[in-house]
């Protein structure tokens, strides 16, 4: 489903490569961890596959279903099936959530020549994905993300991939910010979504959230090259050693 | 209707245009200086007198408040001035470098030009330095278009030159102070340099209230890249007074600086900013006292030419009795000036029932990325406070002072050194413990 | 499906450039001679039948008109408007005033169908129910042709009517009110005004009556070089209430036409006018070239105690917009609201905002602005409030808030705060912002298109004033503001 191939890529007029020749598949079906300290081009990596302006590919290709992605908008991505759940999800004063959930819906279907939901049929989708959630059609009145605690913006994001039913779904830190509690809430709504044909890219600093989201494999990813790849016991290991050891692999 | 051509003169018109005239012989400057100076008097001479139709006096009418033009001050001797000096006490005893002008002209000899020397400052006679260097008395476009700046630029009787080198930090605030030995009309102008990576603390106190004759000062400021400069200002009598804070901001710079009307008659404190360098970031705080029939006029325009700058405006004003208080301040955004940051507060309090207040803060903004706000309020203090203070036992008039106090305190404070906020908040303590 | 929804989509299907409203209907039409002076004047007055008192004050403002010059402080620019080349006067030539729907010419029905205005009233009625009816005078180039509901309103003793027809039927009302709000020499477009208004609307509600319907006005110019004088009298009388709308289009023309309408609201003790408008005036094309000069003088007198009077403006359209809905809150008690979209795109440019005069004890206002420019163009918000020394208590609170969109368009805020009695308390907030390239990316990943992005972020930025407009409104005026912006990003 996703091939990655010899990425390399920069932030706008910085010169210095934040990637350095990432190679990566992801079959249907598959959760793949992506693991690695700070700093090692994990973020850089989610903001490159959603199509982000301010990164520029210098090198290799990410093919999407075997299509080149390089060349798609943002919005052309996202219909094609794409999903980021994002580390730090934006603001938007006077847009209310449902608002934006029914435009989004219907955009992509439009895009997809599928007919746009009539409003009962919509409802009746959010309000069942939402109580899974535990989120409130109150919460759903407010405008997006505004005012939202952590735990709250991170369901937020859950609650709009369940209902955009991407084929891929990479997660950025959604673990970050999250209690105990509300982690279980957001790993129980991920693991709704695994399905045969829908595959899953979870990027994350710490081992915890791979508790609740089980995955096929995990990569280490150290200055901006996947070090190590291995089942989920790589995971437990680097929770125990800590990324010492591929720091120095990497140089 | 024809802007240029006015055909009746106001008699103060009449008599600035003789002042010129007379004048005009005994001054100081080389060719280009004089020609300088004839264009700013015709300048101002088509314009005349700003009064409440010229959009930027429109709270401020010197022409209604200007009655007659007095005589322009003569030059005193040193003993006068140190008589008049001695009888300054604006910053107590903190430790500091003076600079003293009196009735309008820099007096070398009470002024500490040999110990700056030594920290790396010179300062000079603005009239000798007019001899030699012909652009002293340029001013940006916007400043220029200014009737009295116009004026100044015409009538200047003298002032200092103070350059502080490339990074030199001085150790002491410098203090220009002037004052008035005699009366007449006071046309001062002080050029102030700060060389690249240069630090200082100016400290201008205007003392030299002469109630039957006007004052107009420039002080016009270059603070070069990298450069630091801490600014405090009061002015403070009852003569008439406009004073004017030019500033150009090179790059990477800061600049902290605060000006107190302070139980003015009639003031006007009009600051230009202009960032020319990228980087760079601007504090200006204002604070207005006024009681009785007094009036304070805080006028501003920053002017972000060039990207990446950040300037921060936040403006108090007391007013009591039946008094008035103007606020106008302005943020230029340029086209391509991306990335501007610019935030402007004014606050006023109103102490009495015929107290008034006029607000116009405004943002003229011709770049996209930018963030800019501004915020205005007006009112009284606050009763639920007062209620409070009252009921822990402070009697009504010092819960109203320590809240007065408050509200000015969050600019003053602002200004971080300790001499200089303990120095400004006995002033102001001073004016209020005169009421009633 | 509202009735106005339904035409807003006839309209959009009617597909004229980015200005969908730019058709010219062939009617032939009665003009009055090129150029103003006295005679043309007497020419309007007489085609009115208007009294003799009338055609005086018509003539005094002329007279005032011609030593007034034209203002200079707002920021617009545009080239000499040379008055005696404009035509003071059209009338559709079958219509020497307002008839029966039947009698109307169908070209007129049609255009008025293209904009989406449902004059047939049995076509309303069999859409939409009672309570949302609109009553509606339709105003074309000079003259009202038509106002329905006429006889339902007139059983609750409201009058709807053109001006002309009220100054015929009601003249000692019209001569009570006219000019009471805003005097005969106001300003240089207002004395115009006052001069040569053609027609307008008129609505009187009497003492305690609540206005069992909305009532709208829409103004169409259609006549090339022909400028549209309006003017509106709205009188809430005791304990009244009444909300009108008026919306306003123009074809698509290549000179520049002048539109200096006056509007007087006067509320009495108790009474509530709410008045909104969807400004969608011709803006120009791409290169700035045509668009209506829009020179309004609106005003409102809170002339009774607990009375209020609510403005609701969207103003996407013209080429150059210089309005100013006010406030004077004369009576104790008294509330004033200005709530503003203005939105600016190509070489359009506004100057507009408000006044909220206190006179009286206890008067509260609140201004709510929202400016949008993008393209050439250049928005200004300009504002005063003021309290005067008997305004204790007074109240205001501001709000105005503008977004960039491109590199090329101004934002501008010029507010004015004079508070002259210290119990008076201002509260003013003012920012400035660009949607963020942030807020833009999360869309599109959420699969929007750029313009669908930039749509949804704009009506979040213009919420609060969209809910203060009718519900029907409301609509129309999204889909404007989308419509306007067309275009401005990518």
């Amino acid at each position: 489903m996703l091939e990655i191939k010899n990425l390399h890529a920069h932030v706008g007029d910085d010169e210095t490569e934040i990637l350095r020749g990432v190679n990566l598949t992801v079959k249907p079906g598959e959760v793949h961890a992506i693991m690695g300290p700070n700093g090692s081009g994990k973020s850089t990596l989610s903001y490159i596959l959603a199509g982000k302006d301010d990164y520029e590919v210098t090198e290799g290709d990410i093919l999407f279903n075997g299509e080149s992605m390089l060349e798609m908008e943002p919005d052309e991505r996202a219909a094609a099936g794409l999903f980021l759940a994002f580390q730090y999800p934006i603001e938007i004063p006077g847009v209310a959530t449902m608002t934006f959930l029914k435009t989004a819906l219907n955009a992509q279907r439009k895009a997809r020549g599928e007919g746009e939901l009539s409003t009962p049929e919509f409802m009746k989708k959010v309000k069942e994905k939402a109580a899974e959630l535990n989120i409130t059609m109150d919460m759903l009145k407010r405008p997006l993300n505004v005012g939202f605690s952590g735990g709250e913006k991170k369901r937020s994001e859950i609650l709009q991939m369940s209902l955009l039913e991407p084929k891929l779904c990479i997660m950025d830190e959604t673990d970050s910010g999250l209690d105990i509690d509300a982690l279980k809430i957001v790993a129980d709504g991920v693991n709704r979504l695994r399905s045969p044909d829908r595959a899953m890219v979870v990027i994350t600093h710490y081992q915890r959230l791979l508790d609740h989201i089980v995955p096929d494999v995990v990569h280490v990813l150290s200055r901006g090259r996947i070090v190590k790849t291995g089942g989920k016991e790589l995971a437990l290991e680097l929770e125990k050693n800590g990324y010492a050891d591929y720091v120095g692999q990497a140089a | 209707m024809n802007m240029e051509t006015r055909s009746l003169k106001t008699s103060a018109e009449t008599e600035l245009a003789s002042l010129f005239d007379g004048a005009r012989g005994d001054f100081a400057g080389s060719d280009a200086v004089r020609k300088r100076r004839e264009e700013a008097f015709s300048a101002f001479d088509k314009r005349g007198l700003p009064h409440r139709r010229v959009e930027e006096y429109k709270y401020s009418d010197i022409r209604a408040k200007l009655k007659s033009a007095s005589a322009l001050v003569a030059a005193g001797t040193d003993g006068d001035a140190k008589a008049a000096l001695d009888a300054v006490a604006t910053y107590g005893d903190l430790e500091r470098y003076r600079i003293v002008i009196d009735n309008g002209r820099l007096v070398t000899g009470l002024s500490d030009i040999g110990a700056l020397k030594g920290e790396g400052v010179t300062v000079s006679d603005l009239n000798a330095a007019l001899g030699e260097t012909d652009g002293l008395l340029d001013v940006s476009t916007i400043a220029a278009a200014d009737p009295m700046i116009m004026l100044n630029t015409a009538l200047v009787l003298g002032g200092a030159v103070v350059r502080v080198g490339d990074g030199v930090e001085v150790s002491r605030p410098i203090e220009i102070v002037y004052t008035a030995s005699a009366t007449g009309a006071r046309y001062t102008r002080c050029r102030i340099e700060l060389g690249k990576g240069a630090k200082a603390t100016i400290l201008e106190s205007f003392e030299d209230d002469v109630a039957e004759a006007e004052g107009n000062a420039v002080s016009d400021f270059v603070i070069g890249d990298e450069a630091k400069l801490t600014l405090a200002r009061v002015v403070t009598g009852e003569a008439t007074h406009v004073s004017s804070v030019l500033m150009d901001i090179g790059a990477s710079a800061e600049v902290k600086a605060i000006g107190f009307n302070m139980g003015t008659d009639f003031a006007r404190t009009q600051s230009f900013v202009t960032f020319s360098g990228e980087h760079s970031n601007a504090s200006l705080y204002g604070i207005t006292m006024v009681r009785e029939k007094q009036h304070s006029d805080h006028t501003l325009v920053v002017d972000h030419k060039v990207p990446n700058c950040e300037s921060r405006e936040r403006f108090k004003a007391v007013i009591d009795d039946f008094a008035e208080g103007v606020f106008q301040g302005k943020i230029i955004v340029r086209p391509h000036a991306q990335k501007t940051d610019g935030r402007m507060m004014t606050q006023a309090l109103l102490l009495s029932e015929d107290a008034s207040m006029a607000n116009k803060p405004e943002l003229e903004i011709f770049a996209d990325d930018v963030q800019c706000a501004h915020g205005a309020t007006s009112g009284q203090i606050d009763e639920d406070l007062l209620f409070y203070l009252r009921a822990r036992g402070i009697p009504e008039a010092q819960a109203r002072m320590l809240l007065v106090l408050a509200f000015l305190a969050e600019a003053v404070e602002e200004m971080e050194d300790e001499g200089i906020v303990s120095a400004l908040e006995g002033r102001i303590r001073d004016w209020l413990s005169v009421e009633e | 499906m509202p009735a106005v929804q339904e035409t807003i989509d006839r309209v959009r299907s009617i597909d004229v450039d980015q200005y969908k409203y730019g058709f010219v209907t062939e009617i032939e039409s009665d003009k009055a001679p090129k150029g103003l002076n006295e005679d043309v004047i007497r020419f309007i007055s007489e085609k009115k039948g208007e009294p003799e008192w009338m055609l005086e004050w018509r003539l005094e403002a002329y007279r005032r008109w011609l030593t007034m010059t034209e203002p200079t402080w707002a920021r617009v620019s545009y080239p000499k408007i040379e008055f005696n080349e404009l035509y003071y006067y059209s009338a559709p030539k079958n219509t020497p005033g307002p008839k029966s729907l039947d009698e109307v010419d169908p070209e007129l029905l049609e255009t008025y169908e293209k904009l989406g205005i449902p004059l047939r009233e049995q076509e309303i009625l069999a859409g939409v129910a009672p309570e949302n009816r609109v009553a509606v005078d339709a105003v074309f180039d000079s003259v009202s042709v038509v106002t329905t509901f006429k006889e339902e309103l007139k059983k609750a003793g409201v009058i709807f009517c053109s001006i002309s027809e009220a100054l015929r039927e009601y003249p000692d009302l019209v001569r009570k009110y006219l000019g009471s709000v805003v005097p005969v020499s106001d300003n240089f477009y207002a004395t115009l005004n006052s001069a040569v208004f053609s027609d307008g609307s008129f609505v009187y509600v009497p003492e305690g009556v609540r206005c069992p319907m909305e009532l709208s006005t829409y103004f169409r110019i259609n006549e090339q070089n022909t400028g549209q004088f309006e003017r509106t009298l709205i009188i809430a009388d005791k304990g009244a209430y009444v909300s009108y709308l008026e919306g306003c289009t123009a074809p698509q023309r290549d000179e520049n036409q002048l539109h200096a309408a006056v509007v007087e609201l006067i509320a009495h003790d108790d009474a509530e006018i709410k008045y909104s408008t969807v400004q969608n005036w011709y803006p120009g094309d791409k290169n700035g070239k045509g668009g209506i000069y829009n020179f309004v003088t609106k005003r409102g007198d809170c002339r009774g105690k607990n009375s209020k009077i609510s403005w609701t403006q969207v103003e996407t359209g013209s080429a150059i917009t210089w309005k100013y809905p006010s406030c004077i809150l004369r009576g104790d008690n008294s509330r004033g609201e200005f709530y503003s979209i203005a939105v600016s795109n190509g070489h359009q440019q506004i100057d507009s905002g408000t006044k909220m005069i206190h006179l009286g004890k206890n008067t509260s206002s609140r201004i709510i602005s929202k400016g949008i420019s993008a393209g050439k163009s250049e928005n200004t918000y300009r504002g005063l409030v003021s309290a005067h020394r008997k305004a204790t208590n007074a109240r205001n609170f501001t709000q105005c808030d503008s977004l960039l969109i491109g590199q090329d368009c101004g934002a501008h805020t010029v507010p004015y705060m004079e508070s002259k009695n210290s119990t008076a308390v201002f509260e003013h907030e003012a920012t400035t912002s660009k949607i963020s390239d942030d807020q833009m990316f999360y869309c599109q990943q959420r699969g929007l298109s750029e313009e669908e992005a930039v749509a949804l972020i704009v009506n979040g930025f213009v919420k609060d004033v969209i809910q203060q407009l009718p519900m029907e409104f409301a609509v129309e005026a999204q889909k404007l503001i989308s419509i306007s912006l067309e275009g401005s990003v990518g």
